[in-house]
């Protein structure tokens, strides 16, 4: 699909309290730099009625109360903070690191990896952990990030049989995505790492250690490296 | 306080309160009761605050021993309930004492019931709830469905000086086969055929149905020639109704917050407890409605609620 930018925003319902707000098409950065911009302002002081503010990809859901609100209200709000966004700023962003360990027994499906690009282990750990991800959203289970700025030279397509589980802190990729699982969850990536850091850690002050429109960078790291700190992460 | 020690556990008992709102973006779903009336009357008959955690008891009810005088209120799906051996009624209050033994059985009908205990059930506060996020292992009692043996806490109130009852005209219905409501959209524009077949054909509930989703089988519901079969992720609202390649509708419900899959309509908020009182093998019929429709029903319901908590108001 051909991404784009909306001129005006487009506007569906979900159901009696959700509204959905699209600001245009297809996986694209200056589209979910819009959609984060478009949080970011309202988020200031969430407005009246609304519960949830979910920017995803290329769009925001309000979840409302249709005691307090309703779409018309939301509408016209959400065009007038439109107007006042003279031109997409650039959201202020942090860098986070995340070690990774390539080994055999952290990432079982790197080898399939190589194999089905021709590679070396030096040369997918190099490809994954080289770039900057942007972290187009979060969701589908707490702190999953979805990234974007795989190497195509990386691109392998899911497993044909999904695991059953996959452990918490697992690195993977699917198709021209990559991601990492914060909890233990099913799913058909091909694991190519472990983090040992704690991704969603419930009963910290800071239960994440980013959101979306902050970058992701691997760095790789050795065995020992990995044991000592996922011991410190524990403690 | 100790309250309440769990004998047998059930079927899926977790404990519940509205849910958990703000952190969706995070990836933290909504979760929280299924179906709100009958919690609301739950929490109603034993004289608390609105939002106070209760259990939320699946098909088969738990057993357990009594350890602090309190109220009890049992509502939502019919299930025989005893008190030291001697059955007692649903959606009333009941004086229980230390020592005494409840014990919930197999549902009659319905899927979901609702045990309330005087001042709420008292468990650490999780991202602003008390509910149990079972996928993520948060909230609620350790982060899971109840086990034999867990002692439960509530917090400090004072009993009833008379017992409470919700009026029978009030008490709601669970057939096997049930009219449920929807918007469509908001991937409406995805579907031609399709929508004829949701709003006119029966869908059969499926063993798939919990907490996240209930699938249901029936006519196919084909995404429409020359529209993508499936969309860039977004997210979801309770009672999203979508629809993946095996062209089988699934309602999302609480434990779900974004998705790759056209959704051809969104079941409306009042009749999402409807939804949640179904078990496999039931029939759902969707009819179709608009969103002004939608808020008047949604009204209706905030003031039946109001109203029967004003029966107990002196």
């Amino acid at each position: 699909m051909e991404s784009r930018l909306f001129e005006k925003p487009v506007y569906r319902l979900a159901g009696d309290n959700g509204l959905l707000v699209e600001f245009g098409e297809g996986i694209d950065s200056r589209v979910n730099a819009k959609v984060r911009a478009m949080a970011r302002s309202l988020g200031k002081d969430r407005p009246l009625g609304v519960l949830e503010m979910i920017p995803t990809y290329r769009s925001v859901l309000f979840f409302y109360d249709p005691e307090l609100t309703n779409p018309d209200k939301l509408c016209t709000l959400i065009e007038q903070v439109e107007k006042s966004l003279e031109k997409i700023d650039i959201q202020p962003f942090k860098i986070v690191e995340i070690p990774v360990c390539y080994a055999d027994e952290f990432g079982p499906d790197i080898e399939n990896v190589q194999k089905t690009h021709g590679l070396t282990r030096k040369e997918v750990i190099h490809l994954h952990s080289k770039p900057e991800y942007l972290i187009y959203m979060v969701g589908f289970t707490p702190g999953f990030a979805f990234l974007g700025g795989l190497d195509e030279k990386l691109h392998t397509p899911r497993l044909a049989t999904p695991r059953m589980l996959v452990p918490e802190g697992s690195v993977g990729i699917a198709n021209n995505q990559t991601g990492m699982y914060p909890i233990a969850s099913p799913g058909g990536w091909q694991i190519i790492g472990k983090t040992p850091l704690k991704l969603f850690a419930p009963d910290r002050a800071n239960p994440f250690i980013y959101k979306a429109g902050d970058k992701i960078k691997f760095k790789p790291i050795s065995k020992p490296e990995y044991d000592l700190l996922a011991q410190r992460e524990n403690c | 306080m100790n309250a309440l020690k769990v004998l047998a556990p059930g079927g899926f008992t977790t404990v519940q309160d509205k849910g958990r709102f703000g952190y969706q973006q995070m990836g933290i779903p909504v979760c929280g009761v299924l179906d709100s009336f009958a919690f609301n009357c739950a929490n109603i008959l034993v004289g608390n605050d609105e939002n106070q955690a209760v259990l939320e008891i699946t098909i088969m009810g738990p057993a357990v021993e009594i350890l602090t005088e309190m109220d009890i209120a049992l509502t939502g799906a019919e299930m025989e309930m005893t008190l030291n051996d001697k059955p007692v009624e649903q959606w009333k209050s009941i004086r229980v004492k230390p020592g005494d033994i409840v014990t919930i059985s197999q549902v009659q009908t319905g899927c979901r019931a609702y045990l309330a205990f005087s001042g709420g059930l008292k468990v650490p506060r999780i991202m602003d709830s008390c509910s149990t996020y079972v996928g993520g292992k948060i909230g609620g009692f350790m982060g899971r469905p109840l086990k034999k043996g867990d002692i439960l806490e509530t917090h400090e109130a004072r009993v009833l000086k008379k017992p409470r009852a919700i009026p029978v005209a009030q008490i709601p219905q669970y057939p096997s086969s049930v009219g449920i409501r929807a918007i469509p959209g908001p991937q409406d524009d995805y579907f031609d055929c399709g929508m004829t077949a949701l709003f006119e054909k029966g869908y059969m509930v499926t063993a798939k149905a919990d907490r996240m989703g209930y699938r249901l089988q029936g006519s196919p519901i084909p995404i429409k020639s020359g529209m993508p079969k499936s969309i860039v992720s977004e997210p979801s609202m309770p009672g999203s109704i979508q629809v993946p390649p095996d062209e089988q509708p699934i309602i999302l419900l609480v434990e779900q917050t974004v998705g790759g899959y056209a959704k051809i309509a969104t079941v409306i908020s009042t009749d999402l407890p409807k939804v949640a009182q179904t078990t496999p093998g039931d029939t759902i019929r969707f009819e179709k409605t608009d969103l002004k429709t939608a808020h008047r029903l949604y009204h209706q319901e905030k003031n039946k609620i109001l109203k029967i908590k004003a029966l107990f108001v002196k």
